[in-house]
């Protein structure tokens, strides 16, 4: 066990010194896909002090071409990616302290996951999220590591508050749904190529070399053998809303905060009860059999099938439609089943 | 016309004369993109009115969704 880190402290930017300071830092990750899945395992086999895993979603067997924490046994029990994660990153390293949540992440959750945290990694699939992160990080000074990637494209940049600019400087504007949804697939290299560059500036973060940090918006197509590095130091603004002289973080407000979401690319709606719930799943199963749909059940979720549709109610009354993008059809059923 | 961009030689019609004209080129209009010319990074304002010709260095970043 005393050599587990040899290799890493042999390291000299890491050093013993480093190894000290990343066994007493908190990261919360958000996510966990194919990013978050590829940083977690890093983190964790680092040797991080605590990691906090949050995803909304469950294991799916199209996540098992990429998504290197899962095996088969959690695509067919359709298990909570947040908790399959944590499973496995336990047996990896069981001196990390990890905690995993399955939820979505809106205002109030967000609020109180940072308590504590020194550096949030960024491995969700939405811009909704990530703007909400990069409001949180400028409000608490935590910095963030964007990460993105689909096709053999990949892109990746360290937000520091106060140094860098922000998302929100960069984007100027939120990117379309259409524009962004992943339609056109992943292969696993661009992943990991993602994963290399936010996980090296993570480690830098941690180890407080933050001379270290590259300091550009980097991205790459592994298939066209393209790599571009730009200093976007200058697109900073002033009158920026989340990092400006006047910060009003409007991903922050409640307004913001939408209780439907369709889901990139996976022709699904999300649809948020008001507050979360506690959902006895069980009698929920005896309702909708009576109702004459197939029910399939574990622990952590209810999955529903009833002619055409499909549906998987979480306990805290999340429920994803499938096979919708329409969010008035997927209230239609919701309303329906769940009441 | 010769462009330099993301570290590429690329020929691309000598009809392209703005930055946006280039973008939609690249079937990149609808994405949020960071463009470096010559090393100064635009401000997005300025991508109409800025023309690119033979020889520039071109950086093009656009953001993705996916993770």
């Amino acid at each position: 066990m005393s050599d587990r880190y040899s290799r890493q402290t042999l390291f000299t930017p890491i050093g013993e010194k480093g190894q000290e300071l990343i066994s007493r830092k908190h990261v919360l990750l958000i996510g966990a896909g194919a990013l978050g899945t590829g940083n977690a395992e890093a983190l964790v086999r680092a040797g991080i002090g605590k990691l906090t895993i949050v995803d909304r979603d469950y294991v799916e067997w199209s996540n098992l071409q990429r998504q290197q924490l899962y095996h088969e046994a959690d695509a067919a029990n359709r298990m909570p990616k947040a908790i399959a994660a944590e499973k496995r990153l336990k047996e990896i390293n069981s001196e990390v302290n990890v905690v995993a949540h399955v939820m979505d992440v809106t205002t109030e959750e967000i609020e109180q996951l940072v308590q504590g945290v020194d550096l949030i990694l960024d491995a969700t699939d939405n811009f909704d999220t990530r703007l909400l992160v990069n409001d949180i990080s400028q409000k608490y000074q935590i910095p963030w590591i964007y990460g993105a990637c689909v096709g053999s494209y990949g892109l990746s940049y360290t937000i520091f508050p106060g140094k860098t600019p922000c998302l929100n400087c960069l984007l100027e504007t939120v990117p379309l749904g259409g524009a962004t949804c992943d339609t056109v697939g992943i292969i696993s290299p661009a992943v990991q190529m993602v994963v290399a560059y936010q996980m090296t500036e993570a480690l830098k973060i941690l180890v407080e070399d933050e001379e270290a940090l590259r300091n550009k918006l980097v991205s790459f197509d592994l298939w066209k053998n393209q790599h571009t590095a730009i200093n976007v130091n200058r697109a900073k603004k002033e009158s920026c809303k989340s990092c400006g002289s006047h910060p009003t973080y409007p991903y922050l407000s409640a307004g913001s905060h939408t209780k439907t979401a369709v889901l990139c690319g996976r022709n699904t709606v999300q649809i948020r009860p008001p507050e979360p719930k506690k959902l006895h799943l069980d009698q929920l199963a005896e309702t909708l059999k009576k109702q004459g749909g197939e029910i399939d059940l574990n622990p952590f979720l209810l999955n529903f099938k009833m002619g055409d549709h499909r549906m998987v109610i979480f306990k805290d009354g999340r429920v994803l439609v499938h096979g919708t993008k329409d969010i008035a059809e997927a209230k239609n059923l919701y309303h329906r089943y769940m009441g | 016309m010769k462009l330099h961009i993301n570290g590429e030689n690329v020929e691309v019609p000598s009809s392209i004369s703005s930055v946006t004209e280039l973008l939609a080129h690249f079937e990149l209009q609808d994405k949020v993109v960071i463009v470096e010319l010559n090393h100064d990074i635009l401000q997005k304002e300025n991508h109409a009115q800025t023309n690119v010709s033979d020889g520039d260095r071109i950086e093009i970043v656009h953001f993705v969704g996916g993770g």
